[in-house]
């Protein structure tokens, strides 16, 4: 069953984020409890925070320790807060989760239709300015975009806020809309290449010169057959690339004064914050085995070439 | 890097397969590479900026960490090509400087991801079984973690600056070059000339030393040709974040993070170091689609 192969598959993964973000913590060199606490830390308040990680232990007994905290699905209480690291990442998800479905969105509504432009039009004038996007827009840092857009649409034009998210839903939709462009250009130029190459695929497939043979109009045969058989396609790469639109928010989110994951693993990492920066870490990794879980078995369902391989 | 966006690349669906028959004879890949429009465009970019950052200790104006605080935020003029920045550097100097910090840093901090991801990914690709397995487990797990989660987290348990940079990337960075070797070396596997070679009384080495490894090591520097970008494209990340190359070091992103503050007047602070990165990032694209086309047999 390609449902539980794909879930048995996860599982090394999960295991392997939490490894990895343990191990983060090892890399800091010297003793980390005095490494992060450094002045601001008294002796008691460095013995004590070498007890809590278990620093005086073997590294399985730290591990163990890491796991049983990780259970209760903390990371342990933060250093500069006081407070458990999952309140502080709970309070904060939510932006975080808008911003990337929003930027999610934005990335379809671009990829889409230019791809599928550039796919008819192969070779054509439209076909060469389209292919051109990705060649400029892989060397755009996000960070510099969102702040030549907020130059342009905030600044100048004063269409939209220069950054912050506001109190109520109309306003958090609208502060939201630069921050997810800005994201989703990060990932744009990877879909349109890819996106295209899909299309041109599809394009050339039998059963699309059945469709025209049997004298169904060109738009027909477009939106019903072709843009049927994209969709798996855009789907599996959307799953690909989420990691990297991911990453994008978590400078967008500075750019922009958003109070996401990315702005709390920010600050944290100026305030020395570890517990902080090793729980984000871990919740977005974990997002990501999410999403291409769920993605994976959306495209095994839509297509059962896959669901049978 | 490990999870950066993954597509196929322009010139190469499957560049792996482009690798079926890949002989290297240089003639003709060199008459090709005359006639090749998107490889003389990235090279000529990637040249003038090169050359730029090489020659930057005689064509800067000023010494780029020089202030001048009697001539702050000034307008570009023939003094300042660029203008001065908020401690009254010359824009203009800085700017050549940084890029001779972000460029170094790019295609030195490469250097080691591809020499192991090679390595690895050549010997899991050629032995299978459970180096193999192992090593597809691990690229998995690397692969989700946000790029710039990783890359950040990283540096910041390391330490920042220059140091941090290099051993973050060599942690992380072979897995891709790894992932893209492994695949190349399974198809080449598949073309039945290495077996014909085993059968031949060819020891291992000598298939992989001379049969192999030549193969793999073009695709991955036509790989890596992309994997600078974003390699830079992280350095200038860090350095916008105040974890990169550390002041009073130039660097773009720095540079872009500096200006941001007075953006609402002097735009181009901000915006100019951005556009150096685009255009690093316009001719590392060219020359990597140019050399795929290149490499690729007829």
């Amino acid at each position: 069953m390609y449902v539980i192969r794909r879930l048995v598959q996860a599982i090394p993964v999960v295991l392997g984020i939490t490894i990895i973000t343990f191990f983060l913590l090892r890399l800091i060199p010297g003793d980390p409890a005095m490494t992060l606490l450094g002045n601001r830390g008294t002796p008691e308040q460095i013995a004590l925070l070498r007890a809590r990680w278990g620093l005086n232990e073997p590294i399985w007994i730290q591990f163990w320790l890491f796991l049983k905290q990780l259970a209760h699905g903390d990371t342990g209480a933060s250093l500069f807060y006081q407070v458990p690291t999952r309140t502080l990442i709970a309070s904060r998800i939510g932006v975080t989760m808008s911003l990337v479905a929003f930027a999610t969105v934005f990335s379809i509504l671009i990829t889409v239709p230019l791809a599928t432009i550039a796919a008819i039009r192969k070779d054509r004038a439209a076909d060469q300015v389209i292919r051109a996007v990705p060649l400029v827009g892989l060397g755009m840092p996000s960070f510099w975009v969102g702040l030549v857009l907020i130059l342009v649409f905030a600044v100048n034009l004063g269409w939209f806020p220069v950054g912050g998210w506001g109190d109520t839903i109309p306003e958090h939709i609208y502060g939201l809309i630069l921050p997810a462009l800005t994201s989703a250009l990060a990932i744009v130029p990877l879909l349109i290449r890819s996106l295209r190459v899909g299309m041109l695929e599809v394009l050339q497939a039998d059963y699309i010169a059945t469709a025209r043979s049997k004298g169904l109009r060109e738009l027909r045969v477009l939106l019903v057959h072709v843009a049927r058989n994209a969709i798996i396609p855009t789907l599996t790469l959307l799953g690909i690339n989420i990691a990297f639109l991911i990453g994008a928010t978590v400078v967008v989110e500075r750019v922009f004064q958003l109070n996401g994951l990315g702005s709390l693993m920010l600050s944290a990492i100026s305030n020395r914050d570890f517990p902080v920066v090793q729980g984000v870490t871990f919740v977005f990794a974990l997002s990501v085995v999410i999403i291409n879980l769920v993605t994976d078995l959306t495209a095994a369902r839509l297509d059962p070439r896959i669901r049978l391989s | 890097m490990s999870t950066r966006p993954v597509g196929s690349t322009e010139g190469g669906g499957d560049q792996a397969v482009a690798l079926e028959g890949l002989v290297v004879r240089s003639h003709p890949m060199l008459r090709k590479a005359a006639h090749n429009r998107s490889l003389i465009a990235g090279a000529t970019i990637l040249g003038i900026l090169i050359t730029l950052a090489v020659l930057a200790p005689w064509i800067d104006r000023y010494p780029p960490l020089e202030q001048n605080l009697t001539e702050i935020l000034q307008t570009p003029s023939w003094a300042h090509w660029l203008g001065t920045d908020q401690l009254g550097r010359d824009v203009w100097s800085r700017l050549l400087w940084a890029g001779r910090f972000d460029l170094a840093t790019g295609f030195i901090v490469v250097l080691i991801p591809i020499t192991i991801g090679t390595i690895i990914g050549t010997l899991a690709g050629y032995y299978k079984g459970w180096p193999d397995t192992v090593l597809s487990r691990i690229i998995d797990i690397v692969m989700a973690f946000p790029y710039y989660v990783l890359i950040i987290t990283l540096v910041f348990a390391v330490g920042k600056g220059i140091r941090g940079i290099f051993i973050a990337f060599a942690l992380t960075d072979w897995v891709t070059y790894a992932r893209t070797v492994r695949s190349s070396t399974l198809v080449i596997g598949r073309l039945g000339w290495s077996a014909a070679a085993k059968g031949g009384g060819l020891s291992d080495v000598r298939i992989l030393g001379r049969h192999i490894l030549p193969n793999t090591i073009t695709q991955a520097i036509v790989y890596a040709t992309s994997d600078i970008v974003y390699v830079i494209l992280a350095v200038v990340t860090l350095g916008y974040l105040g974890l990169g190359i550390q002041a009073p070091q130039p660097d773009w992103g720095s540079m872009i993070f500096d200006g941001q503050a007075f953006m609402t007047t002097k735009w181009w602070l901000s915006t100019i170091p951005g556009l150096c990165v685009v255009l690093t990032g316009i001719g590392l694209s060219l020359l990597g689609d140019g050399l795929a086309d290149v490499l690729r047999p007829e």
